[in-house]
């Protein structure tokens, strides 16, 4: 589905990502671990489209080149991004912002839009599989939602967008216990046979939840080393220092 | 949005002209030309006197200069002051009479006038450069006893109202612009509405100026007596020229005691090609006396249009009790700029206003809000709340908020915030993230900064408007 080769990134000259490679299949969950400014982000925006970098390397998606796609595009062909800081829209109702972002990808799949009507009893089901009070899809989108409120809206949002490829950058971090559990389920629901997931995480308690196939440790913009489920476990006792 | 209708404004899809034979006063500022338009409208002597008596004070007064947009002087001498299809010379008294042409025009803008195809339960007054062409539902206002036709008719057949009220709100001698619509206006909207009546359908004016080198002068009076009720909505479009064209107009409005009167402009004349040439020179003066106690009136505008807009719809708030709003969403692209706000003016006891502004600036434009809070020594235990919010698309346009406050009473406060944002990046990114193109993204954040303002208009141009919301800020980004 993903395959990264040799992947560079620069920034106003300053070199983020050297030589990455990565190959995702449909039905695997990849995550990616690694300290603080090793370029996980900076990948996650890479992929989704983002404006700003300078790529060298090649990154094909379902046999397409992704340069070739606008960041909508690749959204509406099912790249989706939970953001680790996702944006606040003033003045933009939750709801009307999830029907418009639904419709933009139905209408590119050739499929019809939804009417209201159906469109609430989607994001009711949706949102009461995540905990989610209806109340909350009418207040703007994000604003003065906690941290948790905003994972939570990035997961339901994903689970209504139905992507092929989601990517989640630290949607665990800040979260409660509770919170979460009720992220991993919606992501362990959602999972199956023919999506794929990019999880970046820096902790080994959301992975006790999702298993990975694959852990990858990411340093100083390149995979430094790459395990399965166990290596997330020796992480967490040991640290990044073994690796990087 | 479609990029069938993005395609259309690009190219201002309102932009085209209608090749209608015309007469025309004689072309500069003169008492010939004022004579000239008087005696074409079949006016009593006592409104040609009031005309003269404007053009006399207008010699004494100065063009003012404080505004923020410059523009070059406009020479008043070369201007016509009056023009009119030929055909409309006489007032046709049912659509069949119409210019098919100018039937096509407007059924082009959107306005249908033929009865069968009327826009649903809104009755409108059509003005066509100088004059008024037609007026729909009139038989039916009639019954309830509301009067609803051009102020040339209502100047001819309801003297008395016209005597009492015009120039009662804005006085002949006023200022520049004001006093020059006094001496040359040639065409609006007259509205009466009669004691504890609700007007049942919402009345509206189309203002379309079409002649070349020629100034609009609109004049519009509405008067809503005790206890009764009027929503009132005007449109305006014009072709696309090259010459800079004047529109001055004057709006009056009167409310008398427990009445309200709820007014929206969705302006959207010619606003010049992206190199700054051509476009409308918006210079209105609109304002509205809440007379009587327990008294409201409310302004809504939607600013898209015009070179230089230039406006200041206000309140006089002289009934106790009585309550002013200003809602307002100002945009500017290109080379555009507006210089807009309200007055509001606190006379009465327990008097309100409310004021929420929305500008909106990109490309190389410049938008100001300006505005005046006064509360004077009897009005007491007044409030005033004032929200001024500016968003800045891209980092060539300005925005720049002035708020003149006069507190003269300590019981009364007034309050005011002001906030300036500039749509960034992140928040584009975001949304395409989620599917949405570029101008989705951006129409679904600039709806979302006035929607305050939206939700005021009458529900069957809301729609319109954020579509024009939209439109106008097309290619503004990316
Ligand atoms: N737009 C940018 N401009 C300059 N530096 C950037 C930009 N984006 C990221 N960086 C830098 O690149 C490095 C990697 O950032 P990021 O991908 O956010 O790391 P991570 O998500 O792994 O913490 C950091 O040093 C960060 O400061
Ligand atoms: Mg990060």
């Amino acid at each position: 589905m993903l395959n990264i080769k040799n992947l560079e990134a620069k920034v106003d000259n300053k070199h983020i990502l050297n030589g990455l490679n990565l190959d995702i299949k449909p039905g695997e969950v990849h995550a990616i671990m690694g300290p603080n400014g090793s370029g996980k982000s900076t990948l996650a925006n890479i992929l989704s489209g983002k404006n700003g970098y300078e790529i060298k390397g090649e990154i094909k998606y379902d046999g397409q080149n992704l340069s070739e796609l606008s960041t909508e595009e690749r959204a509406q062909k099912g790249i989706f991004l939970a953001f680790q800081y996702p944006l606040e829209i003033p003045g933009v109702n939750t709801n009307v912002f999830l029907r418009t972002s639904l419709n933009s990808v139905r209408k590119a799949r050739g499929e019809k839009e939804l009417d209201t009507l159906n469109f609430l009893k989607l994001v009711k089901e949706k949102s009461s599989e995540l905990g989610i009070n209806e109340k909350f899809l009418s207040r703007q989108l994000n604003v003065g939602f906690s941290g948790g409120e905003k994972k939570k809206n990035e997961i339901l949002q994903m689970k209504i967008l139905q992507p092929k490829l989601a990517i989640l950058d630290e949607t665990d971090s800040g979260l409660d216990i509770d919170a979460l559990r009720i992220v991993a389920d919606g992501v362990n629901s959602y999972k199956n046979k023919d999506n794929a997931f990019l999880i970046i995480t820096h902790y080994q308690r959301l992975l006790d939840y999702i298993k990975p196939n694959f852990i990858h440790v990411l340093s100083k913009g390149k995979i430094v080393k790459t395990g399965n489920a166990e290596l997330g476990v020796e992480l967490e006792k040991t640290g990044y220092a073994n690796f990087i | 949005m479609k990029t069938e209708d993005l395609k259309n404004i690009k190219d201002y899809k309102y932009g085209f002209t209608t090749d209608v034979e015309n007469i025309r006063s004689p072309k500069g500022l003169s008492e010939e030309t004022i004579r000239f338009i008087s005696n074409i409208k079949k006016e009593p002597s006592w409104m040609l006197d009031w005309r003269l008596k404007a053009f006399n004070r207008l010699k004494v007064l100065k063009e003012p200069d404080w505004q923020k947009p410059k523009y070059p002087k406009i020479n008043y001498q070369d201007l016509y002051y009056y023009s009119a299809p030929k055909s409309a010379s006489t007032k046709p008294k049912n659509l069949d009479e119409i210019d098919p042409k100018i039937l096509e025009t407007y059924k082009k803008l959107g306005i249908p006038l033929d009865e069968q195809k009327r826009l649903n339960g809104i009755a409108v007054d059509a003005v066509f450069d100088s004059v008024s062409v037609a007026t729909t539902f009139k038989d039916e206002l009639t019954k309830k006893g509301i009067i609803f036709c051009s102020i040339s008719e209502a100047i001819q057949k309801h003297s008395d109202l016209v005597k009492k009220y015009l120039g009662s709100v804005i006085p002949l001698s006023d200022h520049y612009f004001a006093t020059l619509n006094s001496a040359v206006f040639t065409d609006g909207s007259f509205v009466y509405i009669p004691p504890n009546t609700r007007c049942p359908m919402e009345l509206s004016t189309y203002f379309r100026i079409n002649a070349s080198e020629t100034g609009q002068f609109e004049r519009t009076l509405i008067i809503a007596d005790k206890g009764s009720y009027v929503s009132y909505l005007e449109g305006c479009t014009a072709p696309m020229r090259d010459e800079n064209q004047l529109h001055a107009a004057n709006v009056e409005l009167v409310a008398l005691d427990d009445a309200e009167i709820k007014y929206s402009t969705v302006q959207n004349w010619y606003p010049g090609d992206e190199n700054g040439v051509g476009g409308i020179y918006n210079f209105v003066t609109k304002r509205g006396a809440c007379r009587g106690k327990n008294s409201k009136i409310s302004w809504t505008q939607v600013e898209t249009g015009s070179a230089i807009t230039w406006k200041y719809p206000s309140c006089i708030l002289q009934g106790d009790n009585s309550v002013g709003e200003f809602y307002s969403i100002a945009i500017t692209n290109n080379h555009q700029k507006a210089d807009t706000g309200t007055k509001m003016i606190h006379i009465g006891k327990n008097t309100k206003s409310k004021i929420i502004s929305k500008g909106i600036s990109a490309g190389k434009a410049d938008n100001m809000y300006r505005g005046l809070v006064e509360v004077k020594n009897k009005a007491s235990n007044s409030r005033n709340y004032t929200q001024c919010d500016s968003l800045l698309m891209g980092n060539k346009c300005g925005a720049h908020t002035i708020p003149y406050i006069k507190n003269n009473n300590s019981t009364s406060t007034i309050e005011h915030e002001a906030t300036t944002t500039k749509i960034n990046e992140e928040q584009l990114y975001y949304c395409n993230q989620r599917g949405l193109d570029q101008e989705e993204a951006v129409s679904l954040i600039v709806n979302g900064f006035c929607k305050e303002v939206l939700q005021q208009l009458p529900m069957e141009f809301a729609v319109e408007a954020q579509k024009l919301v939209a439109i106008s800020l097309e290619g503004s980004v990316g």
